[in-house]
């Protein structure tokens, strides 16, 4: 049990474990809804921070995975009930998509702006087809697509095998605190394992990697896939939280949204995202209540501000920051250690 | 026979829409490799100017042509001075940069405008084929698109500034070494790419009416238009242009509209996946 947990290499347990009290205590000083979108945020911003900072694979187009989660959830909740077969399809489905569209571009050797291009297009397709399905006609088994109003009245999480007893509220909240803190703990584990190293490789020197004899399209596609596993998941708590599903989680500003959170949280990190996520989500919310100031405005502002002056994002920078403090202050009396710290690169940062 | 004209002409409008609405995100994207997905906003720039300068009294024409093209060139200048000139050379983050300058001015122009639908009117009567009833005014948008790829042509391919552009797009250091600036080029490169999407915004503003978001209508068309068409400027335009225009109206006429736009964005792909270098990078390669 020990080793096993020890596989999972680079998790800071003190920081983890800070981070889990706090996610369990957070209900009681914080409205419990917002906490519960601001986490799901938080976990589709790290399955886009795993794929980009981690295997250098940006997808301007990822709410494709995060909508179709949302959409096979309820497509398939209203059709079978209950919650637990449609969860695990609002996993399986957004990956299976993304196996076939990566391997396409992986196998396809396809350069990344070709790429943006084409994850694009991918969510365009699937917003504007969602949209279009308004009539009778557009309906899988008892599930009608509704078009551009959505699909309201699917059945919502409840307890596996027991359908009568619903997961909503506090109990939904923490089902998506527990999912967070998994997922994060399973991306520490994918990158511990040599395949997350292979993947490190590949973001540092493409070419380096295959002469290496590594099958480079086929670790990309993975990544791929289990990135979109997780979005899927996200969506379908996403539908969850909001009980109604409607094309616009393909929209252009899902997808903008994740990217400036990953960005602003810091592109290589993993609590970056999750931070960055939680952070301006809160701060989109705020916007969201007033009229003065647009909050389209004021998310580009930030976007340009960061590619331009911190294009690490902030918390590569504030390790940064910490790490020269650190040496200032400890070099005298314990240099050695305060070297060794040093020589972490901020991507094996947690 | 009525119903071929109508079919026929149609196509030939969606080719001309397609051209004129990405012309300038090629220009750019050609000459300095850079992806401007800013580009709907200032098609949408465009339009707003022409819906201003139409209110103030000035005629259309004269604020289509002319008002347009340069108020959203100057913008163009002003972003390039401020923005992308930072980052020459990093492709991602010129997307993300520009990702945000889109939103940035979605969000500028709904505080400004509102957020509701607005009408530029139509300045041209429609006309009859048939029993079928035209819009006249695609007919001044195919002119106006034909007129701006042969002036693009001529430019590019007679005159001194042409010639140090491609000079430039085909090897900036041999360009720089016989002492014109790639700083100096990339900057009025940029410059008249955004005023051509302000000349587009302008001309179409009349058929599709504005929002601060009608953006996103643009860029993913001439987004997948240019990379699809590959290095070459014009001759790429065209080539994606013609392809995806008739696609995309064939299967519209077959289906609905919106089968036809996915039809369109589900051919980019396949496109993309086939030749990654785009049309040009495989066919018509000495091409301008």
């Amino acid at each position: 049990m020990i080793t096993a947990w020890r596989s999972i290499g680079g998790v800071r347990w003190g920081w983890f474990i800070a981070f889990a009290l706090v996610l369990l205590l957070w209900p009681l000083v914080y409205d419990t809804h917002t906490a519960t979108v601001l986490l799901i945020w938080a976990l589709f911003a790290l399955s886009l921070g795993l794929m980009w900072g981690y295997a250098g694979i940006l997808s301007f187009g990822h709410s494709a995975y995060f909508g179709l989660g949302a959409y096979v959830y309820a497509i398939a909740s209203v059709n079978i009930g209950e919650s637990t077969l449609p969860l695990i399809l609002a996993i399986i489905m957004p990956a299976m998509v993304a196996a076939v569209i990566g391997a396409m571009m992986f196998y396809g050797r396809i350069s990344d702006v070709y790429m943006g291009v084409i994850t694009l297009v991918v969510s365009l397709i699937m917003f504007k087809f969602m949209n279009a399905t308004a009539g009778d006609q557009y309906a899988i088994g008892d599930a009608r697509l509704g078009g551009f109003n959505g699909m309201p009245g699917f059945p919502t999480l409840n307890v596996p095998g027991a359908p009568h007893i619903s997961l909503w509220g506090v109990p939904m909240y923490y089902v998506c605190a527990v999912s967070l803190l998994l997922c994060y703990l399973l991306c520490r584990w994918i990158l511990a394992r040599s395949f997350g190293r292979v993947l490190l490789g590949i973001r540092e020197n493409e070419s380096r990697c295959e002469l290496l004899g590594y099958n480079v399209p086929a670790v990309k596609t993975a990544i791929f896939t289990i990135s979109a596993a997780m979005a899927g998941l996200s969506g379908c708590y996403f539908a969850n939280w909001a009980e109604i599903v409607t094309p616009s989680v393909f929209s252009l500003q899902t997808s903008s949204d994740v990217i400036i959170w990953t960005m602003v949280g810091g592109v290589g990190t993993l609590i970056g995202p999750i931070l960055g996520a939680m952070a301006l989500g809160m701060v989109k919310l705020l916007l969201g209540q007033q009229t003065l100031i647009n909050n389209f405005l004021v998310f580009g502002f930030i976007l340009i501000v960061v590619v331009l002056a911190m294009p690490s994002g902030v918390i590569p920078a504030v390790q940064n920051w910490w790490n020269r403090r650190g040496r200032r202050s400890r070099s005298p009396s314990n240099g050695g250690r305060a070297r060794r710290r040093l020589t972490v690169k901020p991507a094996e940062l947690p | 026979m009525d119903y071929a004209g109508v079919v026929f002409l149609e196509i030939i409008y969606m080719i001309a829409f397609l051209v004129l609405s990405s012309a300038g995100l090629a220009i750019v994207f050609g000459m300095m490799r850079v992806i401007n997905l800013a580009h709907g906003e200032f098609v949408m720039l465009g339009g707003y100017t022409t819906l201003m300068c139409y209110k103030a009294g000035i005629n259309i024409y004269f604020a289509m042509l002319v008002v347009a093209p340069i108020v959203v060139g100057l913008i163009g200048l002003i972003v390039e001075r401020l923005i992308i000139r930072f980052l020459y050379g990093r492709m991602i983050d010129t997307m993300l940069a520009t990702w945000g300058l889109s939103l940035f001015l979605i969000g500028a122009v709904t505080m400004i405008f509102g957020s509701s639908a607005v009408n530029v009117p139509t300045p041209i009567p429609g006309y009859a084929l048939g029993s079928y009833q035209m819009g006249g005014y695609n007919l001044f948008i195919i002119f106006v698109a034909i007129a701006v790829v042969v002036g693009l042509w001529l430019i590019l391919r007679y005159t001194r500034v042409g010639l140090i552009a491609r000079g430039a797009m085909q090897n900036a250091a041999v360009a720089s070494s016989l002492g014109y600036n790639p700083k100096t080029v990339y900057m009025i490169t940029f410059t008249v790419g955004a005023a051509l999407s302000g000349l587009a915004g302008g001309v179409l503003a009349p058929l599709t009416g504005l929002l601060p978001t009608s953006g996103g209508a643009y860029i993913a068309k001439a987004f997948i238009t240019i990379v699809t068409g590959g290095a070459a400027v014009i001759a790429g335009t065209l080539s994606s242009s013609v392809i995806f225009g008739v696609i995309s109206q064939v299967v519209s006429f077959a289906s609905t509209p919106v089968i036809g736009e996915i039809a369109m964005l589900a051919l980019a792909i396949v496109l993309l996946r086939l030749m990654p270098q785009g049309i040009t990078g495989r066919f018509f390669k000495n091409s301008t």
